[in-house]
């Protein structure tokens, strides 16, 4: 347990480690460590704030939501009304079209009978003729009896 | 025990153990290692405790590679495990140091860490059982080998007197060696500020410089001696309880005694050893569950030496476990006095 040289050696050994300490080991973990929290806190920060930034666009996007239901809302409110006007509209035009048709046939059906009654009126004329040709055989003449004729057709 | 030829008394065990390899120059002239204290003590002060040295370098460079290896590897990305207790190590370090020392110093951080850490390497030597590493040493022919540096009063007080000269220098360079020495003779009795005549102030600071002097050369002997006082103690019980149940004498020594007579043989331990190692080890794979591990060890150790040895191995158990506490406490409080030294050395007061 004597003091000798020993100390001496014991002391520069450990001035050298302090050095290398000091040197070597101190100064990057330090600041591999600063580095570290600073990116921590900067991560914390980062967080907090996209929390807020979330709760923001949640909110925002329950405004839209909102509006757009509002919208559409009032689209179909929209497409409702035209939906009637448009059923109204063709009501009314398809009531339009029929007295339109119902009038068509009818002038055709006036005409026809018209037509119909005017060829009948001919051939009845014709018919009479003949049946008076065949009864007289030819004691009456056409041109004499014209006139009895035209009233018997006028008659018709 | 270092010499398996004569069993050596207890005096004799304890003396070898408290013995260092020391290297020097022997009274006829021829440098050597010293066989026995008288030599190592005829050697004087040029002598060199060469296990000291060699232990404290190697657990320094164990301390320096440890810490590089982190240091060249740190970054600020996610550590891993072991990046992680350093970096602990060195923030506990760093508040401690932020703490006590309020000026700004690029030195004191880094010289608190390295006195922690390797102060705490030193001490932890004390934990490997006595006679492992000087039977080792024995058996390659290195008669002596003392492995906890922290138990040498060199090693403490070479460490003491570095941080010393660090408080000289601290002084120096924030007072001035004027504010310095002012504050040598002009402390703890100021003759300005009380008022005393001219004529008694040479004597008042005599007086200063005769307290100022011994407070100043109390700190590195207290550091030193505190260590190395603590460390040495602690050691000197793990002998004496080595000593207990291996000298195989006595009441607690009698049940192996009588079955192998006054020579345990070694490889009675080394079975020993090996079993307790093979139950932990099954134990730790998972083929044998905690309740019957423990009933295993138990019944090896009541095999092993009965009471006696149960007796040896709980006291040196509890030592051991007491130890751990004071290893750290130590190496704790050495690091903490150096950073209040050098913060008082800054400070005016």
């Amino acid at each position: 347990m004597n003091m000798n040289a020993t100390l001496i050696l014991q002391s520069i050994a450990m001035m050298v480690f302090v050095w290398f300490c000091m040197k070597f080991i101190w100064p990057p973990v330090l600041k591999a460590m600063d580095e570290r929290r600073t990116r921590i806190a900067d991560g914390l920060a980062a967080s907090d704030r996209a929390e807020k930034a979330l709760e923001e666009a949640n909110q925002e996007v329950e405004e839209q939501i909102k509006t757009a239901r509002d919208k559409a809302h009032e689209i179909v409110e929209q497409a409702n009304q035209r939906h009637s006007q448009i059923l109204d509209q063709a009501k009314e035009d398809a009531m339009g079209e029929r007295q339109r048709q119902v009038a068509a046939g009818e002038a055709e059906i006036v005409q026809s009978t018209n037509q119909a009654r005017e060829e009948l009126r001919g051939t009845v004329a014709s018919l009479a003729v003949l049946g008076a040709r065949q009864i007289l055989e030819k004691e009456i003449d056409e041109d004499t009896h014209r006139e009895l004729l035209d009233k018997l057709i006028a008659e018709i | 025990m270092a010499s398996g030829h004569e069993a050596p008394t207890s005096g004799e065990y304890i003396q070898h153990h408290l013995q260092n390899l020391t290297f020097g120059q022997h009274p006829d002239g021829s440098w050597g290692i010293a066989h026995g204290a008288q030599e190592a003590a005829a050697m004087g002060f040029w002598a060199f405790h060469v296990d000291t040295l060699v232990w404290s370098l190697v657990l320094g460079v164990i301390f320096y590679f440890m810490f590089r290896n982190i240091a060249k590897k740190a970054n600020s990305g996610v550590p891993s495990r072991f990046q992680a207790i350093i970096e602990s190590i060195i923030e506990f370090v760093d508040n401690s140091v932020k703490d006590s020392f309020h000026g700004t110093s690029r030195l004191i951080a880094p010289l608190a860490l390295t006195l922690f850490v390797w102060i705490f390497f030193m001490n932890l030597m004390d934990l490997i059982p006595v006679d492992w590493l000087p039977f080792v040493a024995s058996s390659a022919g290195v008669a002596y080998q003392k492995v906890v540096p922290t138990t040498d009063v060199n090693a403490t007080m070479g460490m003491a007197i570095t941080v010393f000269v660090l408080i000289l220098v601290y002084s120096i360079r924030y007072k001035g060696v004027k504010g310095f020495l002012g504050e040598l003779v002009m402390n703890p009795l100021n003759p300005q500020q009380l008022g005393m005549p001219k004529v008694v102030w040479p004597l008042v600071m005599a007086f200063n410089l005769i307290l100022e002097t011994v407070s100043l050369l109390a700190k590195p002997v207290s550091l030193g001696l505190r260590l190395f006082g603590n460390m040495y103690a602690g050691e000197l019980i793990f002998i004496l309880i080595a000593l207990v149940f291996t000298a195989g004498s006595g009441i607690v020594g009698a049940g192996l005694s009588s079955i192998f007579g006054e020579h345990i043989p070694w490889w009675f331990w080394a079975m020993a050893m090996l079993a307790v190692f093979a139950t932990l080890w099954l134990n730790l794979k998972g083929k044998l569950d905690n309740k019957k591990t423990l009933w295993f060890v138990f019944a090896e150790l009541l095999l092993v030496g009965g009471l006696a040895f149960l007796g040896g191995q709980l006291m040196h158990f509890g030592w051991a476990v007491f130890h751990i506490l004071v290893i750290t406490l130590q190496a704790f409080i050495f690091m903490m006095l150096t950073i209040v030294y050098l913060s008082m050395a800054t400070e005016h007061h």
